[in-house]
């Protein structure tokens, strides 16, 4: 299996060539975000025309889509890691799906919120037991059962093995819960909900929306590296290189 | 020495379960008895009017019976892994799974049946129209065996750890909100008097699937969770 | 001034507009400063941890010593 695996991949996992590599990339990522989350805020909050149905309301989307947006994809990243930290046992890639599940738990937590807000003023209702809102309060609570889970071992690795295995069963859920909500309204006639058509929307609504989509991404990608080079640190504890680390350099 | 064969290796798994159980068969009241006192609750907290009992009865009797199941589900593994015998089953030439399985059944067998007997008392004390009965015990069939397969996985998952009920809780309650929606929307369609089979037929569905995948999965978690 | 303060209203909005942006940007602060704390709580365990290893390593090699040299965590 290591045949098609190049050399620079394999080499990454490597905890303490990982720790430098995304050293290196952090300034770089975390920047990234804050100029592209300015970018996209001053474009959403004072360029982008109020909505003629919504009025400034609809201003919360630049927050609330890309946070929604995020959660599903940190969720799917956090269930490739956990797949391959249970199919070959890589500990970066145990690292990589454990703490990717505070960051999307943080995300799920604005999306709901943010959406609540939203949902008060054009709904008339705080919230809406619909297919999309279900499944992503279900999405939530499966993010803090992997960090329940992963806390409640006290060998970390073998944690990791276990929360991975539950983000694993957890993947196939979402859907069917988003399904099974939808044909469940259908059958009580419950209230549609009236999404904000993308394709709709106009040119100088979109960018900004666009912008901070990246913006979170590269977010995600700082939050990560940062959390995943302290664990590293954490789970390598008595290595040489880790030693090296803690009694050179103080930050970083 | 002659190796036992997997059907007799199945049947003394289940019949061991069944023996341990029954000398403990005080503790299979208690989870009829919970669910008994949480029903009676309701009319108490929301007041004896019929109609509004009427409509919340079905979803009553499903809720507190899966969370009687909740509270039982953690004595799947316990005694076994305190007196090592999950290890030794473990280890045993018979495969895992169908072992596993059939220690679920038994579980389902000790907690679930007896829930589903007293099922039609509960509906009774909350006004449930009593056509709709048979709906609700079909739909409990098919769900409370899909909630003993999927808890065995998440128990296996936590053997051995210092964890609390509220985990396994927080863990299980959001994989079987699908199996509670069908559930309850068939309660809920034979109450209107819509068709109702449709929401049955995914739950059994939904049960076939998991008959045959949850033992595969509850073996691999139990590999996972005593592997250190 | 009055722009900046029909920017602040929000068109009426304001009471849910701000409170939502207020919420992403608290959660993600959070979720920046934790793991810094996490971090910084680590390295002062662990050079604490490699200081009485090494406290331990030269009473070990200043000769005879009651206490056997520790095992290293292995953690």
């Amino acid at each position: 299996m290591a045949n098609w695996i190049p050399l620079w991949l394999h080499r990454l996992s490597s905890p303490p060539t990982f720790y430098r590599f995304a050293g290196t990339l952090q300034p770089w990522v975390t920047t990234l975000a804050l100029l592209l989350g300015a970018i996209a805020l001053y474009g959403g909050l004072v360029l982008a025309p109020a909505d003629y149905q919504q009025g400034d309301a609809y201003r919360i989307i630049f927050i609330h889509v890309p946070s929604a947006w995020m959660s599903m994809f940190i969720y799917a990243v956090m269930g490739v890691a956990s797949f391959i930290a249970l199919v070959w046992r890589i500990k970066l890639a145990e690292v990589v799906a454990m703490e990717s599940a505070p960051i999307g738990a943080a995300f799920t937590f604005i999306t709901l919120v943010t959406g609540s807000l939203w949902g008060k003023p054009m709904w008339g209702t705080w919230w809406t037991w619909d297919a999309r809102l279900t499944s992503e309060l279900v999405l939530l609570f499966l993010f803090l059962g992997v960090i329940g889970l992963y806390r409640a071992f006290e060998d970390r690795r073998q944690g990791a093995r276990a929360a991975a295995f539950l983000a694993i069963i957890g993947i196939i859920n979402v859907p069917i819960v988003h399904f099974s909500v939808n044909w469940w309204n259908t059958l009580h006639q419950g209230s549609t909900v009236n999404v904000f058509g993308h394709s709709k929307m106009s040119w100088d609504m979109l960018w900004p929306l666009l912008t901070m989509t990246l913006a979170t991404k590269f977010y995600y990608a700082a939050s990560l590296f940062r959390r995943a080079r302290t664990d590293l640190l954490a789970l390598e504890g008595g290595k040489d290189w880790v030693r090296q680390i803690a009694q050179g350099e103080d930050a970083r | 020495m002659s190796r036992a064969s997997l059907s007799s290796a199945c049947a003394a798994m289940l019949r061991r379960d069944l023996t341990l159980a029954w000398r403990r068969r005080g503790d299979i009241a208690m989870p009829v008895l919970y669910a008994l006192i949480v029903t009676m609750l309701f009319p108490f907290a929301l007041g004896p009017e019929d109609t509004l009992l009427q409509r919340i009865a079905g979803g009553v009797v499903l809720v507190t019976v899966l969370l009687a199941m909740l509270l039982a589900l953690d004595a799947m593994f316990a005694s076994d892994i305190e007196d090592g015998s999950l290890e030794q089953l473990v280890l045993a030439p018979q495969p895992l799974a169908l072992m596993l399985g059939m220690k679920i059944l038994a579980h389902w067998l000790t907690i679930a049946l007896p829930l589903i007997v007293i099922s039609p008392l509960m509906a009774a004390l909350l006004h449930l129209p009593g056509a709709v009965i048979p709906v609700l015990l079909l739909a409990l069939l098919l769900a409370t065996p899909l909630l003993s397969l999927l808890g065995a996985v998440l128990v296996a998952l936590t053997v051995g750890t210092r964890r609390s009920g509220m985990l396994l809780a927080l863990m299980l309650l959001p994989l079987c909100v699908p199996a509670v929606i069908f559930a309850a929307g068939a309660v809920a369609a034979a109450q209107q008097g819509l068709p109702w089979l449709a929401p049955i037929s995914w739950l059994a569905a939904a049960l076939v699937l998991a008959v045959v995948l949850a033992p595969l999965a509850c073996a691999a978690a139990l590999r996972i969770a005593l592997d250190s | 001034m009055n722009a900046v303060q029909s920017f602040l209203a929000m068109g009426g909005y304001a009471a849910y507009v701000w409170p939502a942006y207020a919420v992403f940007f608290i959660v993600l602060i959070a979720d920046t400063i934790a793991p810094r704390l996490r971090r910084q709580r680590l390295l002062r365990e662990l050079r604490a941890r490699f200081a009485r290893q090494s406290a331990r390593q030269t009473r070990a090699g200043n000769g005879s010593s009651p206490n056997p040299p520790a095992a290293i965590d292995g953690q």
